[in-house]
């Protein structure tokens, strides 16, 4: 008979254990703290890889290549093509770092990660920069234990339109039916929005986002409202995609950009600063195709960026040509931009606040000095 | 088996039309049934035809197949590859002629040619070449196998062996200059990864299964209780769970500057993940076998050792062949888990190319390729253990 307990009194130990290790400290019983515990994510402010000043481009630089994060399977943003070969505009932002650390774009390896994974794997060092359009927001910058670099793109809900209806913006849609997925800020946003401007209309809302386009096919509603990045491959899969437009109307901020681990503010640095590589080229004019007689350029900042004179590589830990690589291998800001979401591809969206703020724009990049 | 042997009169004999009326429409009732059911299969097939043949865009399918079958491995390596699949096609044929029986055997060649030839002529470039190469060397290695001797049975096992190692480093190459480069395990992909994947699953699950089950039932005391926590341990564990901590948790609890490769990561952890449920397989199979196996076997003066690896172990592991074979062809569909933690297998590899600006919206196509995938290969996996009952004569004795 005593035999038989032996399991039960081993499961109990560890279970007294397990309580033990988990728990700490007694907890109190008063319970006027309670909702702390669970809302904090343990395994990801337990574990933290050493970091700290410099630690990050110096394992990144004995390894020999760079790991992005990166999605694969947003159109635009980051997939792999026919040839095996990943593009995209979060993709071009990891070959621009790496040209940047390396002088070789190549020097890349992409590691494709989900939704759910992307701050663990980042945490935990399984890739160095995460570049897979990651909305910056306050909780992800810092319980989550990560810096967001920069904004690369601002998208943003937005409308899309029959282009034969003639309509270009919030007021053209007065009195007329919008498709909406219920439940989702989406819904609220718009209704702020429109009332803001005084435009009624009337909502038809949907479940999921499936039915939500199903019945904007089916030409249930005047417009159909999601992420700018959403209808732009959701109108691809429409019967006619050249017979709708996505209007130059932004209802919502959703900014998203590169993120890299707290703790390595060398690295926050060189991550930044590639992006501002990019935006400052296409402000200066440097293009890939230009970026050699840019060298000797009249304009003292675009030598400074270039490295053709002072030392700014240096400061950051890197080579002086860090950006004339940059801008050579893999191109300006726009040329970036055009490759994957330009005019030209299946992916087009307009560049609306991704324009520089020379042009009515958000790109902005501080002064190379 | 019996009709075979003895024909019914000539009265009662069948032609098409009396087979029709005896068991389609032999009442009012079934005549009704067979019509409705006719009926609904044509509407619901007509769908499906009309779709294969017209609506749907399989230029999806042709632009991508090398990524769908290889990932990202890069194109100009390919040819490694297919280096290996001859060597397997010759290896085949030779296994084919020495253990096949008679004119199965080689009707069932003949069929593999056949269906090689077929594939090249489907597919164009130089894979239509190594296709036709494959399906020449698969005839030539039976031709050359033919009323073999022992020897060349060794040989033939032998090169079972080695194959998988010429394989790997065929595969994966070394240094970064040479005839053959390094190719990384993260441009493996596709096919070949879920491939990879389950074959690694199975041929160390099998052992590691096996020596579970036997450590449960040991009367050496810490041996039982590890294995029994081990079981327990790990099938109280959902597998996505076990790759999510290999994958991106594993880096914590490791020494920084040390990495494990990913793949090899979800390799060991798919072989744990299986080898505890084998060990319950195995330990079912043990039990069906009659006390008075193991008490013949001690009667006999075996060891411990012996009475289980001669006597036991085989009845019980042919036993349990349609249960294992279950089991290998549910993992072979696990390995589809992998995906989600962002490794290119088919399944991850399909919701990549979905995601290609110029094929957007091709769900259908992509999945209904890959499905089509699956189900040959579980099939082929489910027919061989048919056939392998059949010969050890499961079920029958």
């Amino acid at each position: 008979m005593t035999k038989k307990l032996y399991p039960i009194l081993g499961l109990l130990l560890a279970t007294a254990v397990l309580l033990a290790a988990c728990g700490g400290s007694p907890a109190p019983a008063t319970g006027d703290a309670p909702a702390e515990q669970p809302t904090a994510a343990p395994a990801e402010v337990i574990f933290t890889t050493p970091s700290g000043y410099g630690v990050t481009l110096e394992a990144v630089q004995s390894r020999g290549n760079l790991i992005c994060g990166v999605n694969s399977q947003v159109p635009g943003f980051g997939y792999v093509d026919a040839d095996g070969n990943f593009s995209g505009v979060d993709v071009d932002y990891c070959r621009a770092l790496a040209a940047a650390i390396f002088g070789d774009a190549d020097a890349v390896e992409f590691r494709p990660v989900t939704a759910a994974e992307r701050f663990t794997a980042l945490q935990s060092g399984e890739i160095d920069v995460l570049s897979r359009n990651t909305t910056w927001s306050t909780l992800r910058d810092t319980e989550l234990g990560g810096n967001f670099v920069h904004t690369t793109f601002y998208d943003g809900q937005g409308l899309m339109v029959r282009e034969d209806s003639g309509i270009t913006d919030i007021a053209g849609l007065d009195g007329g039916t919008i498709c909406v997925q219920t439940g989702t800020t989406t819904e609220l946003n718009l209704a702020d929005v429109f009332a803001a401007a005084g435009v009624s209309y009337t909502p038809a809302v949907f479940e999921d986002a499936d039915g939500t386009f199903a019945a904007y096919a089916e030409g249930r509603c005047d417009a159909v409202t999601t992420d700018k990045s959403g209808l732009v491959s959701r109108r691809t899969v429409l019967a006619d995609p050249e017979a709708h437009v996505i209007l130059d109307v932004t209802m919502s901020k959703e900014p998203l950009g590169p993120m890299v681990r707290h703790g390595d503010d060398q690295w926050f640095d060189i991550a930044q600063w590639t992006v501002f590589a990019l935006i400052s080229a296409e402000e200066f004019g440097v293009t890939s195709a230009n970026v050699d007689s840019m060298m000797t350029s009249s304009n003292p900042e675009v030598l400074r960026m270039l490295g053709a004179e002072g030392e700014l590589g240096a400061a950051l830990g890197l080579s002086a040509d860090w950006a004339y690589n940059i801008i050579s291998q893999v191109g300006n800001y726009e040329e970036v931009y055009n490759r994957s979401l330009g005019p030209d591809t299946p992916t087009y969206i307009p560049r609306g606040l991704n324009s520089l703020y020379t042009e009515g724009g958000l790109l902005y990049a501080p002064p190379f000095r | 088996m019996s009709e075979a042997i003895m024909k019914p009169p000539l009265a009662e004999r069948q032609t098409l039309l009396g087979w029709l009326r005896k068991n389609l429409f032999n009442s009012w009732s079934n005549a009704i049934l067979t019509v409705a059911a006719a009926w609904l299969t044509f509407v619901t097939l007509r769908g499906l035809i009309t779709w294969v043949f017209t609506e749907a865009d399989w230029a999806v399918i042709q632009t991508n197949l090398r990524l769908i079958l290889l990932g990202q491995y890069p194109i100009a390596q390919v040819w490694r590859i297919w280096v290996s699949m001859l060597l397997l096609s010759f290896l085949i044929g030779n296994s084919l002629s020495i253990w096949g029986k008679g004119k199965t055997s080689t009707r069932f060649t003949i069929g593999l040619v056949v269906l090689l030839a077929a594939l090249a002529f489907v597919v164009s470039g130089p894979s239509r070449t190594w296709l036709l190469a494959m399906g020449a060397l698969l005839a030539a290695g039976w031709w050359l196998a033919r009323g073999a001797g022992k020897a060349m049975r060794s040989v033939v096992g032998i090169g079972w062996v080695i194959w998988p190692l010429i394989f790997i480093l065929l595969l994966r190459g070394f240094g970064d200059g040479g005839p053959l480069p390094q190719v990384g395990t993260n441009l493996w992909g596709g096919l070949m990864l879920t491939f990879m994947l389950t074959i690694v699953g199975i041929v160390f699950s099998f052992p590691i299964g096996v020596l579970l089950a036997l450590g449960r039932q040991s009367d050496l005391r810490i041996v039982r209780w590890f294995c029994i926590t081990f079981i327990e341990v790990v099938r109280g564990v959902p597998l996505i769970t076990i790759l999510f901590m290999a994958q991106l948790m594993l880096p914590l609890f490791l020494p920084s500057g040390v990495t494990i490769d990913r793949v090899l990561r979800a390799m060991v952890g798919i072989t744990l993940f299986s080898a505890a449920y084998l060990a319950e397989n195995v330990r079912g199979g043990l039990q069906a076998i009659p006390k008075g196996q193991y008490e013949a076997a001690y009667a006999l003066g075996l060891s411990t050792t012996l009475s289980m690896g001669l006597i036991i172990l085989p009845q019980a592991l042919r036993l349990i062949i349609p249960i294992l074979v279950g089991q290998f062809i549910a993992l072979f569909k696990d390995t589809a888990l992998v995906a989600i933690v962002g490794l290119f297998d088919l399944v991850g590899i399909a919701r990549t190319v979905l995601a290609q600006p110029a094929f957007l919206g091709t769900h259908r196509e992509v999945y209904a390729f890959i499905s089509l995938l699956y189900w040959v290969f579980s099939y082929a996996m489910s027919y061989v253990s048919i056939r392998l009952e059949d010969s050890l004569g499961v079920g029958k004795r």
